[in-house]
């Protein structure tokens, strides 16, 4: 919470230290040049420029608490509405993405170390090197060209088809919509779990533990059942959650390049337009995507690891 | 047939008289005329860079961690392996039980209770009944998110789940482990407790061979006399314990043979009664073992022999 807060502080403070005039993103380009000094310093003077920082802060904060996030100027609509349809999408978007790369790391992760040093193993690496090269943008526009373009299969962006009225919208047209996007950002997230699962799969397989459930006459992948998987699972939790904050900023890119309208190509459109409310809105709902992912993760240590509960119990 | 008869094979021999290389204790026995265990000529070796070489030019040759060890168990009696910490001991263990890293060439021949094992052969004995059980070293070798109890009772095994509780049941009873203790995880138990329930992991398996692999590290001499009393009546109840130490005085108190076991050899493997003066111990190296132990003044130079410990 003290973190969110701190988040909102520096947020609001770049965004008042930015050279963005209140009048002129409000009124506009022509109209700021063919106006009065006298009206301007009056507009100036009802946008609040000489209150001092820390009471305009507070007077943000506090609408934004009560969920008055003010007004998009770009869309044209309160901020919060704005934020609650992308969000919609984002969210889909990147859940798709999250469990995708997540299981399909994870698996391939676990099935390379057990096979260290096989052709399966060097597949694996082979595939996670390149990916991890690779940025997710060109992805996108690889995956646009062969998939949308030359095969055909999939729309080349937006989130529901062009012409068609939002009521006649199905699920499988969104879904449809959403394939090719969260596909670019599964295939990008797969590289770095498998690798980390990789390493940590293999340490826990040349563990005491595992040497000793060997010992007992268990075999690899017995083992793996009985106690590599369980011991896999921290690890990956911390993996998995801290993937959210990196999907998150690669849906940014990847949305602009679906034009697929998420947070991500909202935050971009804030950000070029001086679109201050929503800018500033969309960086506070992030971090707090992000920190929650983050906390979730810690009750789920404690739910896994009998170490860190009791370690947690008695300190209470 | 006739390599067997060499090999495993057994006429009666008197203790004093030597065969196989090693000389017997008290209360060795050849059960149905072969040892429990029987390890001839192994060699264990890594393929590994020339150290010295330049980076780029390093050639890959063969290093013998374990070169043409012999060694060999007999029922009823616990034989040490004692030797310095760090000289390959814990591979000989894995070597004997057929857990190989992948990289490691091994050749030679492990005979257990009669049979030529290969390392198929030895992963079908490993914790079976009748078979090959390992009792590790410390709390490490159990799965820190697992309750002791379940751990103990083993995954994959014959029986069913209700027989194998009841079994832990016993096994913990007669070791003085309460029920709660098998509720525990293993960052729970203290060094005592962890000790009786990697024992009674091993003893799960009813097995016939023990290998225990320091299994009394940060004990006292006299507390880890008393923690090998368990090995102790394994024994007396026909099984054959392979002790594997570095503490040459606890060796000597609780073994009825030690094996010396000295830069990837068993240089010397006699009855601990031989111990009693350096005539008649017969390799230099066991004589300066000898002459380094406390009641006889650490004297490590004598003989030419390296210090030992």
């Amino acid at each position: 919470m003290l973190l969110l807060l701190a988040v909102s502080i520096i947020v609001f403070a770049l965004v008042s230290l930015s050279p963005i005039d209140p009048v002129q993103a409000n009124v506009g380009q022509s109209a700021y040049l063919n106006m009065s000094p006298e009206k301007r310093a009056a507009l100036a003077e009802y946008w609040g420029s000489n209150v001092p920082l820390w009471e305009r802060y507070f007077n943000w904060i506090s609408a934004f608490l009560q969920g008055d996030m003010g007004t998009s100027l770009r869309y044209n609509a309160p901020v919060a509405q704005v934020i609650a349809t992308r969000a919609a999408n984002t969210l889909l978007l990147m859940l798709v993405a999250w469990v995708v790369s997540g299981v399909l790391g994870f698996a391939l992760g676990v099935v390379a170390a057990m096979k260290r040093g096989s052709w399966v193993d060097k597949l694996v690496k082979g595939y996670c090197f390149v990916l991890a090269a690779t940025p997710a943008f060109w992805i996108g526009l690889v995956f646009l060209i062969v998939f949308a373009v030359w095969l055909g299969w999939f729309p080349v962006g937006f989130s529901v088809p062009i012409g068609k009225s939002a009521a006649d919208v199905t699920i499988v047209d969104a879904l449809h919509h959403l394939v090719l996007p969260a596909l670019t950002l599964s295939v990008v997230g797969v590289a770095n779990i498998a690798m980390h699962t990789r390493e940590k799969a293999i340490d826990v397989m040349e563990s005491d533990y595992i040497r000793f459930a060997r010992a007992r006459g268990l075999t690899p992948w017995q083992a793996l059942r009985a106690h590599g998987l369980r011991n896999l699972l921290l690890p990956a939790i911390t993996l998995q959650f801290a993937s959210i904050s990196e999907i998150f900023g690669g849906s940014v890119l990847v949305e602009q390049v679906f034009s697929y309208p998420g947070l991500g190509q909202a935050a971009v459109t804030a950000g070029l337009g001086s679109d201050v409310a929503l800018l500033a809105a969309i960086a506070v709902f992030s971090a707090a995507l992000v920190f929650v992912g983050n906390l979730i993760a810690n009750i789920l240590y404690g739910v896994v690891d009998p170490r860190i509960r009791k370690g947690e119990g008695s300190h209470v | 047939m006739q390599q067997r008869d060499r090999l495993a094979g057994h006429g009666p021999h008197g203790n004093a008289e030597k065969h196989h290389r090693h000389r017997h204790g008290p209360t060795s026995r050849h059960d149905q005329g072969h040892h429990l265990l029987q390890v001839s000529n192994l060699s264990v070796g890594f393929r590994m860079y020339d150290v010295d070489a330049p980076f780029l030019s390093a050639e890959q040759h063969m290093v013998n961690v374990i070169d043409d060890l012999g060694i060999s168990v007999h029922s009823g009696e616990i034989i040490a392996v004692v030797g310095a910490s760090g000289s390959g001991k814990t591979l000989l263990a894995d070597s004997v039980m057929g857990l190989f890293e992948p990289n490691a060439a091994v050749y030679g021949e492990v005979w257990f209770d009669g049979q030529r094992m290969d390392a198929e052969a030895l992963s079908a004995v490993r914790g079976r009944a009748g078979g090959i059980s390992l009792v590790p070293q410390s709390v490490s070798h159990l799965d820190p998110l697992m309750r002791v109890g379940k751990q103990v009772e083993g995954f994959g095994k014959q029986g069913s789940r209700e027989e194998r509780r009841a079994k832990r049941r016993a096994l913990f009873e007669r070791y003085g482990l309460g029920e709660d203790v098998a509720q525990l995880y293993p960052h729970e138990l203290s060094g005592g407790m962890a000790r009786r329930v990697l024992l009674c992991c091993a003893l799960m398996d009813d097995p016939k061979l023990i290998i225990a692999d320091e299994p009394t590290p940060g004990l006292d001499l006299d507390l880890a006399v008393a923690a090998l009393d368990d090995f102790r009546a394994f024994s007396d109840e026909g099984g054959g314990v392979l002790l594997i130490t570095h503490d040459i005085e606890l060796a000597l108190r609780v073994a009825d043979r030690v094996a010396v076991f000295k830069d990837g050899t068993v240089v010397e493997e006699t009855a601990v009664a031989n111990f009693a003066s350096p005539d008649l111990l017969e390799h230099p190296f066991s004589r300066a073992l000898w002459h380094a132990l406390p009641e006889h003044g650490f004297d490590v130079t004598p003989d030419g022999g390296d210090a030992p410990c």
